[in-house]
């Protein structure tokens, strides 16, 4: 497939489309259908995409897997350390009410928090799968 | 019918996905759809094909072809079963049915006030149930660190 220099540009003008869309699909989550779990899908596919046009190694070294396993074990921690910040204002676990200035500013910062922490999670496990996969074909 | 190519099966399981979200949208789960697009038709199809590619395509061919009955059986029995059980639900859409009664009118009534934004389905996934997503999430990191740990190691024990 990478060898075919139509699918190779196509792809190059597409990838940088995704990831954009993956970002408003992450933060417009609030207003439309969407939110962390698919924009993590979303930009997992514009990487693999990427591995798939420009080879295995490539994509790796512009996402090492290091990077990745700290990213995906920060995302869990983000969301929980959200939990545990409102634990720590006096409200329940994962009452975001209290973290901003009204009920309302506090949900939105908290939504905010753990769909981003949601969103990378889920993108630095499904890229992880991916070159997990994909590694050992390679051998 | 019997499907034998892996890699027709894996295309259909994809097709199947890409279908089921289509009917989502019908039923207005506008981000049910968007997930069963984005992972089933997906990224689960990319990882089936990888899969594939690593345990080769073809299945080994020495088994005889017969039906076997007591499989059989067991799939057409719980099938009838399911079929009846659902005579007892509610009719699709009933305003009356439980389902919708339960706590679903505090949802559509209070979450603007409660907690903001117009979309009550990232208000009930972030907020409400709050701690069924960070479950959700932590299932994906277990996974996650279960395939690096299976698949992931080979490199560095060679180098």
């Amino acid at each position: 497939m990478r060898r075919n220099p139509i699918v190779r540009e196509i792809s190059d003008l597409l990838i940088p489309a995704i990831l954009l869309f993956g970002l408003y699909v992450q933060f417009h989550g609030d207003y439309g259908p969407g939110g962390g779990f698919q924009a993590g899908v979303i930009i997992a596919v514009a990487i693999i995409l990427y591995a798939l046009i420009h080879g295995l190694e490539r994509a790796r070294s512009l996402i090492p897997d290091r990077v990745l396993r700290v990213l995906m074990a920060l995302g869990v921690l983000l969301y929980a350390g959200v939990g545990f910040a409102s634990l720590a204002l006096g409200a329940e676990f994962l009452n975001y009410s209290v973290l901003g200035k009204n009920q309302i500013a506090g949900q939105h910062l908290g939504i905010f928090l753990i769909e981003f922490g949601v969103g990378t999670t889920v993108a630095a496990v499904l890229i992880s799968l991916f070159y997990a996969f994909a590694g050992r074909n390679s051998e | 019918m019997r499907l034998r190519s892996l890699f027709a099966a894996a295309m259909l399981t994809g097709i199947y996905s890409l279908l089921s979200a289509a009917f989502f949208v019908l039923l207005d789960a506008v981000d049910v759809a968007f997930t069963e697009a984005a992972v089933g038709a997906g990224i689960t199809t990319v990882l089936m094909l990888g899969t594939l590619a690593l345990t080769g395509a073809s299945p080994e061919d020495h088994e005889p072809h017969r039906v076997q009955i007591l499989p059989l059986g067991v799939v057409i029995i719980t099938g009838a079963m399911l079929v009846y059980a659902t005579g007892d639900m509610p009719g699709f859409g009933d305003p009356e049915a439980p389902a919708n009664h339960h706590v679903v009118p505090r949802y559509i009534n209070e979450s603007a006030a409660e907690v903001g934004p117009p979309n009550i389905v990232t208000s009930v996934l972030a907020s409400y149930r709050g701690y069924d997503t960070l479950g959700e999430v932590t299932v994906i990191f277990t996974a996650g660190v279960g395939v690096i740990l299976l698949l992931g190691r080979r490199r560095r024990e060679k180098s």
